[in-house]
């Protein structure tokens, strides 16, 4: 039966093999066979390979995004970490700056009390000094007056005799004049 | 630095023109050869040769079990289906090999596909249409090899496809929605006297639709690998001058790669529309 077709269907010379009906039992035969072998093929190796491989990617993906979320978590820790350490040793350092700044100033202010003391007590030691010094010369003064007047007084006037004290009080009153 | 990129350059079109210069030489040794066995200098040209069912192991009859190069050439099918989507997604890997990137790419593709257009529910269904839409695809690329046969290009199997998506599709919006499948028919967003109208005409487009759905696959491959061995047969035929029909046969080729893939996108892609109206019956 088939083959009188296919027959007849080659007699009739160049036409559509398309339109050839001979063939179609054949056609949709095999091909529904390929079509159930693709299918297995598919649905029992390649769909759920890829659908496990395309999920544990997925996967990965999503872990790796919380880690790296973290890792950044913990670098942003860190670095506030260091900058507040930073912030203290600063803190630190100027307190300690301070501190020594006072010191020194406090042995500063202690030295200059001390160098103005001891310069005002030789100040007054130098005051005293000078008042005995300027005493003394007026004393000397006094005494070379007086024995340049006696001398004086003994050329001008030979034989005449100057009492000693009234020597003096006349010297004394003119020196203080 | 700039010397050295387009001295890269330079070789990359220099390998590229080489190559396809060997596939241009390729190209007519295979169209020479071609029309010498139907016959050279008789200007025979017979373009539907290449679509006849024949047994693979000699004889004249076809009977339905006989192994014939429709056989043939859906085990090639079955075979580069296998080499990729099961030898190539081998590894498992999670930063993927080239061709276990091209598997996850096809299964991306439709499994997105059916459920832009399907809908979420529509998933259940993606093997089954993940499986036409491979079959389809491997077939057309199997059929651009020269001398090859196309088992897509055949209403017998197209129609199987398209009568399968119907049939399937129809039953199961029955099974989904029961009668208030039928409301895909009754157009509830259009007037009350134009609706029984509409329906005689939706019925209509529903019934064309395998038949529309199929003939479009077998007529596009048929057509474009006719005018692929008129062409090859032109260029058996008129000698030196062949090299006019041999540039035309490398471009219509190059249009013949698109088509098949764009036909079994299409072909995917309308199975998807008729599952979803399946699925969500209302308008």
């Amino acid at each position: 039966m088939a083959q009188d077709a296919t027959t007849a269907a080659n007699a009739a010379g160049p036409g559509m093999p398309q339109l050839d009906f001979a063939t179609f039992p054949n056609q949709i035969f095999w091909l529904v066979i390929a079509l159930v072998a693709i299918y297995l093929i598919l649905s029992r190796i390649a769909l759920p390979r890829i659908a496990a491989v395309l999920a544990e990617r997925q996967g990965t993906l999503t872990k790796d995004l919380v880690a790296a979320e973290e890792l950044k978590q913990r670098a942003v820790e860190a670095e506030a970490a260091y900058n507040k350490a930073l912030a203290d040793a600063r803190a630190e350092a100027s307190k300690i700056a301070d501190e020594t700044r006072a010191a020194i100033q406090a042995d500063l202010d202690r030295a200059i009390a001390r160098a103005d003391d001891e310069i005002s007590a030789k100040a007054v030691e130098s005051e005293t000094r000078i008042t005995e010094i300027r005493a003394g010369a007026l004393r000397s003064i006094e005494e070379v007056a007086r024995d340049v007047v006696g001398d004086i007084v003994s050329a001008v006037a030979p034989g005449q005799k100057v009492d000693d004290s009234t020597l003096a009080a006349a010297v004394a009153a003119r020196v203080k004049g | 630095m700039a010397s050295e990129s387009t001295n890269t350059t330079g070789t990359q079109s220099k390998g590229n023109g080489r190559m396809i210069a060997y596939g241009l030489v390729a190209l007519a040794a295979v169209l020479f050869a071609l029309a010498y066995a139907d016959g050279y200098g008789k200007l025979a040209i017979a373009p539907m040769d290449q679509f006849k069912v024949k047994p693979l192991f000699g004889g004249d009859t076809v009977a339905w079990y006989t192994p014939t190069n429709v056989t043939f050439w859906l085990g090639m099918s079955i075979l580069s289906i296998f080499a990729l989507m099961v030898m190539g997604t081998r590894g498992r890997a999670v930063i993927p090999s080239r061709g276990q990137s091209v598997a996850e790419l096809a299964y991306g593709f439709v499994r997105k596909m059916v459920e832009d257009v399907a809908g979420k529910d529509a998933l259940p269904y993606f093997p089954f249409i993940f499986t036409a839409f491979l079959f389809i695809l491997s077939a057309n690329f199997l059929g651009l090899i020269p001398a090859s046969f196309t088992p897509t290009s055949h209403f017998a199997v197209t129609v199987v496809l398209a009568l399968t998506v119907f049939i399937s599709v129809t039953v199961l919006g029955f099974v989904k929605s029961g009668a208030g499948f039928l409301g895909l028919f009754w157009v509830s967003s259009a007037p009350l006297a134009l609706r029984p109208i509409l329906a005689v005409i939706e019925l209509i487009s529903y019934f064309v639709r395998p038949v529309s759905h199929s003939v479009r696959l077998a007529g596009a491959m048929m057509a474009g690998h006719a005018v692929l061995k008129v062409f090859a047969g032109f260029a058996g035929a008129m000698g030196l001058a062949s090299v006019a029909p041999i540039l035309g046969v490398v471009a219509i080729y190059g249009l013949e790669v698109l088509v098949s893939a764009i036909q079994a996108y299409v072909f995917t892609i309308l199975t998807c529309v008729y599952l979803k109206d399946a699925l969500h019956p209302h308008h």
